[in-house]
């Protein structure tokens, strides 16, 4: 009676189930492997700066990524995670946004943030977690975040991005802004309660938010087909009563035109929608992780002839927007510009000791203080069991 | 006896576990094929096959719900959460189901048999979100035990006697002594009682309280303070829930003094209930006031982790304070 969903409810008069799998979303796919689109699809409108830019950007994050690996192996830094295979999910997406469209990201997501324009130096900073981190040296790296761009500071708990991009974007609605919050997260975290609870609540109230799973086939060692049974991530979306596309995510021209849909429908309707990319990682989980305890090579195999990169550059190349042979110096100038940074950012000093009170609240409480205080007192007698802070006491 | 590392001697204990008692399953993120991804239950699932042990979708709140739900039908679920930091989506399964099951059902359903196991504390350099030790949350819960081992021995020991406890148990395993600590364990099944406390040096001076990775960090300080002629009692809680207050009081009543370290935050921490309680039982004892030596009230930092640390040598500047009042 009070349901207003009743009036819409058919009935019928034999007991029938309704299967998991009555509902089959299909991919998107827009460019093939050799860079040449597929018979009746349409390639989005792009024009030739904004195409290069994608490009140069999941460039750039690849070379970023191999190069941080290798400091990660040398000891330079204590922890890595790469997006080899996904680049075209995160940066096909942050381009079809505005730039004040609001980035909820889960941590894998270094394309988006790179479009919006974080700069090398910053993401060396955050990496090196040193005195000039945007988050003051306090995070794991790869847990970036900057207020300029619009990208909300990375949270290493799973899924808690998702109510909150729920939240963020109703208020970017109740305030009038013309601006979409996206929320990125994998196929894993969205077993989290956090995923069911963001879902219901920006559907409930009509929130302009993109739901962006990037379906990479693993959380950590579990395959998909133990993290959930039936039709992927997209279905769920329509579970919670909004529209839903699946694209494959190693197609950019794909993941761009369905990200540009999206946001043009949220904005018009004021409506949550959500996206599945479907990619694979073809890296290890992080630098911590071992893949060939839990895949084979024959399957990493299978997915390297899947590379997002190569085949956008080739659709580039046809469209006489890129010369092959200036693509290979750019590489090889990007390796030794990131390799230059990197020596720059670590010889940077790490943050103050002021730094280990601040933010925990707008002023330190008295008991802050009072412990800083006496944390002092007690690093002037032992100095050289604090190297970081010793010499550089007020 | 066998050399074991702890994550060797939790493996040794949880493979003990279930050969002796088909109710025993092991579960959690990653914790199948590939066996937990600091390999805790390495090689289970090849032993006891897919429906003993297996991975869950990545839900903290769906595992401690399912193990509650196991357990209340009368199985021994040893469900594992990948970080102790990632217990809080748990929260509310576990405060107010897990604890309370029997209690408000007047005992007729309980989850006794349920071990939820966590890797925590700090020492890695993993920031805020790998570092905490969230102990003192789920002791203020009654209905819920909380144990912490400090070496493989205990780790098996009082591993086994969570799983055959008739109450639930969180059993929090200090990451950072995973392949640090090592040891002889004995390759038999045997128990380590719940609740007690372990007096592992005795002394006459002070008495030295720690438990987890912090017993390491303690034992530097108190090697520091003999060599100027103090002698500590140095205690390890191992049981934080129910904790053994007895044996700290006569500890406390013979040395006259007392300094608690933990690696959690100060305020509101687990020392805060330790200090109150020996301060009522010993009071004409004491000598000096008693001591806590704690993380500072702050997240755990990443770039001056030493700096934040409850170390050996905030320890021992305790110990010759609460000496020399
Ligand atoms: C609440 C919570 N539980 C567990 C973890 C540990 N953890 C970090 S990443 C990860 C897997 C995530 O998989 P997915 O969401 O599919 O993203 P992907 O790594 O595949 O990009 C897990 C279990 C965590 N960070 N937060």
């Amino acid at each position: 009676m009070t349901n207003p969903n009743n009036a819409t409810i058919t009935t019928v008069h034999t007991a029938e189930f309704t299967a998991g799998d009555a509902l089959k979303i299909p991919t998107l796919r827009i460019l093939r492997d050799d860079g040449s689109l597929y018979d009746g699809a349409t390639e989005p409108e792009l024009d030739k700066t904004t195409a290069l830019k994608m490009y140069d950007t999941m460039v750039f994050v690849r070379v970023l990524d191999e190069r941080m690996l290798a400091a990660q192996r040398q000891g330079r830094i204590s922890f890595y995670m790469q997006c080899l295979g996904e680049e075209a999910t995160t940066v096909g997406s942050a381009a079809a946004l505005d730039d004040k469209d609001m980035i909820m990201a889960q941590y894998r997501e270094q394309g988006a943030l790179r479009y919006r324009g974080f700069s090398l130096e910053q993401f060396m900073n955050q990496l090196f977690s040193n005195e000039k981190d945007l988050g003051k040296g306090r995070q794991m790296p790869v847990h970036y975040g900057s207020k300029d761009i619009h990208y909300m500071t990375i949270s290493s708990p799973l899924g808690t991005q998702i109510p909150q991009a729920s939240g963020y974007a109703y208020a970017q609605k109740l305030r009038g802004l013309k601006n979409t919050t996206i929320c990125y997260f994998g196929e894993g975290a969205a077993s989290e309660g956090d995923f069911h609870a963001g879902l219901n609540m920006a559907a409930v109230h009509k929130a302009p938010v993109i739901f962006f799973c990037r379906n990479n086939g693993y959380a950590i060692s579990t395959p998909a087909n133990e993290q959930f049974v039936g039709d992927g991530i997209a279905s769920r979306g329509v579970g919670y009563g909004m529209k839903a596309i699946r694209v494959d995510g190693t197609d950019i021209l794909a993941v761009y035109q369905a990200t540009k849909m999206a946001r043009d429908y949220a904005l018009e309707h004021n409506e949550p929608i959500l996206i599945e990319a479907m990619a694979y990682r073809l890296g290890a989980h992080s630098s911590s992780d071992d893949p060939s305890g839990y895949r084979s090579k024959e399957e990493e195999e299978k997915w390297r002839h899947n590379d997002p990169i190569s085949r956008y550059r080739l659709w580039l190349i046809a469209k006489g927007w890129l010369n092959e042979a200036e693509d290979k110096s750019t590489i090889d100038a990007l390796r030794s510009e990131i390799l230059e940074a990197l020596k720059v950012a670590e010889k940077v000093a790490k943050p103050g000791i002021e730094h280990l009170i601040s933010d925990v609240y707008k002023e330190p409480i008295p008991a802050l203080q009072q412990q800083l205080d006496e944390l002092k007192a007690h690093i002037r007698k032992y100095p050289d069991a604090y190297p970081i802070t010793a010499g550089r006491l007020d | 006896m066998a050399k074991m590392n702890m994550l060797q001697a939790i493996n040794n204990a949880l493979d003990l576990a279930m050969a002796k008692d088909d109710s025993v399953v092991c579960f959690g993120e990653d914790v199948g094929h590939f066996g937990g991804v600091f390999r805790a239950t390495s090689k289970l699932q090849e032993k006891y096959g897919k429906a003993r042990c297996f991975n869950t979708p990545l839900t903290e709140q769906g595992i401690a719900g399912f193990a509650n739900g196991m357990a209340a039908q009368g199985m021994k679920p040893v469900a594992e959460i990948q970080f102790a930091d990632y217990i809080f989506p748990a929260f509310d399964q576990i405060v107010n189901e897990t604890a309370k099951f029997r209690y408000r059902s007047g005992d007729e359903f309980n989850v006794g048999g349920l071990v939820l196991r966590s890797p925590y504390g700090g020492g890695i350099a993993g920031g805020h979100y790998h570092s905490q030790s969230p102990e003192a949350y789920f002791a203020h819960t009654p209905g819920l035990k909380v144990i912490i081992p400090r070496n493989p021995y205990q780790a098996k020991g009082l591993l086994l006697a969570s799983i055959a406890s008739p109450d639930p148990v969180i059993f929090f395993e200090p990451k950072k002594l995973y392949r640090a600590s090592t040891g002889e364990v004995p390759e038999e099944y045997y128990e380590i009682e719940l609740g007690k406390a372990e007096v592992t040096q005795q002394g006459k001076d002070i008495t030295v309280l720690a438990w987890g990775a912090q017993m390491e960090i303690v034992q530097k300080a108190v090697d520091m303070a003999a060599k100027e002629g103090i002698s500590c009692e140095v205690i390890d809680l191992r049981s934080i829930l129910p904790w053994d207050a007895e044996t700290v009081a006569q500890s406390v009543m013979k040395t006259g003094r007392l300094v608690i370290n933990h690696e959690a935050p100060l305020t509101g921490g687990f020392a805060g209930e330790i200090a109150a309680t020996i301060q009522k039982m010993c009071f004409l004892h004491l000598e000096s006031p008693i001591e806590r030596v704690c993380g500072l009230d702050t997240p755990y930092p990443l770039a001056l982790e030493k700096e934040y640390v409850a170390d050996h040598l905030k320890t021992y500047e305790a110990i010759k304070r609460a000496i020399n009042f």
